[in-house]
């Protein structure tokens, strides 16, 4: 490049960057979270989102539609009744999308891993995951790395690049 | 009133129907007759049973029977009543929810459950379940089904690797 135009850049704050980066920048700090709870997880997902923890410090907000969710938080007990409807709201969902399995209920069945005729044992036959916050219930504080992690799992993609 | 004042003054309206078991405080009543004692229950001045606490359902493997317990409680006189009706694999039980509005849940989870049909019942469907589940899962003999709507139920995630 031209060092002429270079000096120009730099006189008028303009930061040279690849559009990759530019576009992981922006999707992974406004991740929106899908509102659904299914189970207790969903008392300790409220608490991370109150004011104590504040998850809208990372650019997470709720909202009530899969339509405008970047992330959906699968907080709870995935029964068999339920699996069908978090299919069918994960297909809704605009890509990209992301799913973060929070608690042992969803990450392995937990409780019911092994008598539970009711209960799938895990959210990964069904969607895929992308980050598993372990514990019964996990704390807000390990729902927030979880979201961090998946931060910097999307900041690695290479989304103008074909993915093979 | 104690469980045997109870006991007495239901034998002196309705003879010859109710019967209980050494050390249990419960009365047994044969499905047939469960719509009389019931309204009894409801109506009666002195028993005045105007609350249903709850009804449990059970599956005694051995001589496949399937029972109801049903706890009753009087706000006004302070006594309560367990009344057990066990049935066989065909016969149903009477609903109550004519008498006790409590009973349309407790009676559809029952059914959902253990599989105890209610006659006269208004709306007798599947409550926690799903409408297509196959069979009832608290009976002894239940068996789990593999897959449900395409998804393992076992703990089984080998397909997916």
């Amino acid at each position: 490049m031209d060092p002429s135009l270079v000096g120009q850049f730099n006189q008028d704050n303009i930061v040279v960057e690849k559009l990759d980066n530019l576009i992981n920048w922006s999707r992974a700090n406004s991740l929106w979270y899908f509102q659904f709870g299914l189970a207790c997880c969903a008392i300790e997902m409220m608490a991370a989102a109150g004011p104590r923890h504040d998850l809208e410090r990372f650019g997470s907000m709720p909202r009530a539609t899969p339509r405008q969710s970047d992330v959906m938080i699968v907080a709870g007990t995935v029964t068999m009744k339920m699996a069908d409807r978090v299919k069918r709201l994960y297909e809704q969902m605009s890509d990209p999308k992301y799913v973060i399995s929070m608690g042992s209920c969803s990450n392995s069945g937990g409780p019911y891993w092994q008598y539970g005729y009711h209960v799938l044992k895990g959210v990964d036959l069904v969607v895929p995951v992308d980050v598993y916050v372990p514990g019964c219930p996990p704390r807000p504080e390990a729902l927030i790395q979880g979201l961090l992690e998946l931060q910097k799992k999307i900041k690695t993609e290479t989304p103008l690049r074909k993915q093979l | 009133m104690t469980f045997r004042e109870i006991q007495k003054h239901i034998e002196s309206k309705i003879k010859g129907i109710i019967s209980v078991e050494d050390g249990k405080d419960v009365i047994f009543v044969p499905p047939l007759n469960w719509n009389e004692i019931a309204q009894l229950l409801k109506n009666d001045v002195d028993l005045d049973f105007d609350y249903l606490m709850c009804i449990s359902s059970y599956d005694k493997r051995d001589n496949k029977i399937y029972g109801a317990a049903y706890n009753f409680y009087s706000t006004l006189k302070g006594h309560y009543l367990e009344v057990r009706i066990e049935v066989d694999d065909e016969l149903s039980i009477p609903s109550i929810v004519s008498l006790w509005k409590a009973a349309d849940w407790h009676e559809r989870e029952a059914y959902d459950m253990m599989g105890l049909q209610f006659d006269g019942h208004p709306d007798l469907k599947r409550i926690l379940l799903s409408e297509d589940w196959d069979g009832y899962p608290l009976r002894k003999n239940y068996k789990e089904p593999d897959y449900y709507h395409g998804m393992p139920v076992p703990k089984d995630k080998s397909y997916w690797e």
